[in-house]
């Protein structure tokens, strides 16, 4: 008799030494710049606003999971980059009581909602920044100029705004055309470069962009910073390098196919590229391993969408930034992209024969219980121990309550690996 | 609802009290949080509780009387074409309801558009037609839809009380929040609809969930 047990479980069976905590406090110190520029450029407003998001996401997250009975999950540091998120991508004005309600939407409706960590079908910071943007259209779009020369003394007008009260506005804020006229030499305005822009046809330097020298929401307005965030990440294999390069690349060329065009309503492709929150989109939030597909192609196609979105909602869409948007509807998708590419399972079909191995597979399906007559692929496809063509032990109950029959053959596709990684 | 699942819960029923009928339409079996029925005008016209009111009786008021009616005539209708007379029924309610509410108040006959008209076609109102007045005494059929009427009310007045509070900051039209309040713009949107029934749906289900 043996002594051992087999162990038979779903995949993946081979894991990195990698844990979920170590990926998000990586994702945190890449996120420390940014967010340290961000307290820089825009003062004590931004702080108070960045703090409040971060508390009330793992305050959140922690309740909930002590509501629910589990495990307070708050350790794995997921909570604190989703509400570090939120907080980068809110202007940095908003009243806190905004911001607060913002992060517990977060957590509740864009993780919990779903399932957890591992479950949420769309980055949980954009969640809670889009009905925030739904509910306080006005609030969420008053920018509050950066680099203001007593941001470290005083906070902007808004930020301690009762709860449920209307924000008070200190003049400085607000796109007046007086204000956008002066963006053009030094960008220390309150208005973005993007909605300067779409209304007032106003351009910004790239370098200005760049170095985040620019009013913008709280954390995306340093490419640089951002940018060298997910460098880090790419180079310690955390981030899916394929997604930003895909949505940047295609921002990009589409931008310039129109700029070329010689219209004016098209600006310039580095300018597309460098203004709003799109590298911070690109490389911190559609690159959340929930929401994005698995397949190297998938992702690939994935930035693609989000790109052609981008372009499409700030060219010709009535807000001058969509990048929000075009990510959410992003993650909508993945799940469908990841179930129009799938790997190929080793062994199964190649690409000389796909045909034929389709036929066969189509074949042996039909009559389960017996050996395929063509002898060449001959396989036990008994269902007490059947093997997956890869190799593995697959045990008989996952294939069952699946409808289509294709599933049997990647092996558990999907879900089970993207239980790892978040955000 | 399936055959099956109708039989057991007629037998069950026979066997209650005839305060039970009025009384399961406001709990247990609440149209709004536990049958989840009817919900076109649960999402559409519950951004006030004005509206909401008003819709909830408006429908509680065509379900007593086309529950009446049918429980009424339930020898006379053939089984063949019993759908068709219930629709009869209740559009001739819906009609008057219709004339009624128009001839009280314009104002909020203009605010809850199409959706008195479609009273006509909400489930809740066949569905207690063809599942319980068709077998059950005139009495009984009464009492059901004024249980079923008043937990739909209860359940629109839900939706729309949160709904108007956050999204104009009053209730019944009366301001409760002082001078400046931000309003919650998407709560007047129909998301605000969907997330506000969701926020009821968990409270009551957990509440359900923790008595058992």
């Amino acid at each position: 008799m043996l002594n051992k047990t087999l162990n038979i479980a779903a995949s993946p069976h081979i894991t990195r030494g990698i844990s979920i905590v170590d990926i998000m406090r990586n994702v945190v110190w890449a996120l420390l710049p940014v967010t340290a520029f961000a307290v820089y450029a825009f003062g004590l407003g931004a702080l108070m606003l960045l703090i409040t998001t971060t508390f009330s996401a793992v305050l959140t997250e922690h309740v909930l999971c002590r509501i629910n009975r589990k495990e307070s999950t708050v350790s794995d540091w997921s909570a604190v980059i989703t509400g570090l998120l939120l907080g980068l991508t809110l202007p940095p004005g908003l009243p806190l009581w905004m911001a607060f309600v913002g992060g517990v939407i977060s957590i509740a409706l864009g993780k919990f909602a779903f399932g957890g960590l591992g479950y949420n079908a769309f980055n949980p910071a954009l969640v809670g920044r889009a009905v925030l943007q739904a509910a306080f259209p006005a609030a969420m779009t008053t920018w509050h100029p950066a680099f203001l020369s007593d941001r470290f003394s005083a906070f902007p007008a808004a930020t301690f705004t009762l709860p449920f009260m209307e924000p008070a506005t200190d003049g400085l804020t607000g796109a007046t055309p007086l204000t956008v006229l002066s963006l053009a030499t030094d960008g220390f305005t309150g208005a973005t470069p993007l909605a300067a822009f779409k209304f007032e046809r106003i351009t910004t330097e790239t370098a200005d962009l760049a170095l985040g020298l620019i009013s913008g929401s709280t954390g995306e307005t340093c490419a640089i910073l951002i940018i060298l965030g997910g460098i880090y990440l790419i180079a310690r294999n955390m981030m899916n390098w394929r997604i930003p390069v895909s949505i940047l690349s295609t921002v990009f060329v589409l931008s310039g196919i129109f700029y070329l065009t010689d219209n004016p309503i098209y600006p310039s492709p580095f300018f597309m590229l460098f203004s709003g929150g799109l590298m911070l989109g690109a490389l911190f939030m559609a690159t959340d391993t929930v929401g994005s597909p698995i397949t190297p192609a998938g992702a690939w196609l994935y930035g693609v969408i989000i790109g052609l979105l981008v372009v499409v909602i700030r060219l010709w869409g009535g807000l001058p930034e969509g990048v929000m948007y075009a990510i959410l509807l992003g993650n909508a998708l993945s799940p469908h992209i990841d179930n129009l590419i799938r790997p190929r399972v080793y062994g199964t079909t190649t690409r000389e024969n796909s045909h034929a191995s389709k036929a066969f597979i189509r074949t042996i399906r039909q009559q389960p219980e017996n050996a395929p007559g063509d002898g060449q692929h001959r396989v036990d496809l008994r269902p007490d121990h059947r093997t997956d063509l890869s190799g593995h032990t697959v045990t008989d109950s996952p294939a069952q309550g699946r409808s289509a029959g294709e599933s049997d053959f990647q092996g558990h596709s999907g879900n089970d690996h993207k239980k790892d990684i978040s955000d | 609802m399936s055959t099956r699942t109708k039989t057991t819960f007629l037998a069950a029923l026979d066997k209650s009290p005839p305060t039970n009928d009025f009384i399961k339409g406001l709990w247990r079996e609440n149209p709004v949080f536990v049958q989840v029925l009817g919900m076109c005008p649960v999402l559409a016209v519950s951004n006030t509780a004005e509206n909401a009111l008003v819709m909830g009786l408006a429908t509680t008021f065509v379900l007593l009387m086309s529950n009446t009616l049918v429980s009424l005539l339930r020898a006379f209708i053939p089984r063949q074409v019993r759908i068709a007379c219930y629709v009869l029924i209740i559009a001739t309610f819906v009609t008057m309801t219709d004339y009624l509410i128009q001839a009280i108040s314009l104002e909020l006959h203009q605010a809850l558009g199409a959706f008195i008209s479609l009273i006509v076609v909400n489930c809740l109102i066949l569905g207690r037609a063809e599942a319980f007045a068709s077998r059950n005494t005139t009495g009984r059929s009464m009492l059901d839809a004024l249980g079923m009427g008043l937990g739909f009310t209860f359940g629109l007045l839900c939706l729309g009380a949160v709904r108007e509070l956050l999204g104009s900051g009053s209730l019944f039209n009366v301001v409760i929040f002082p001078d400046h309040f931000q309003e919650w713009v998407v709560m007047m949107l129909p998301a605000g609809g969907f997330f506000t029934l969701a926020i009821w749906l968990l409270i009551f289900n957990a509440a359900k969930k923790s008595k058992d």
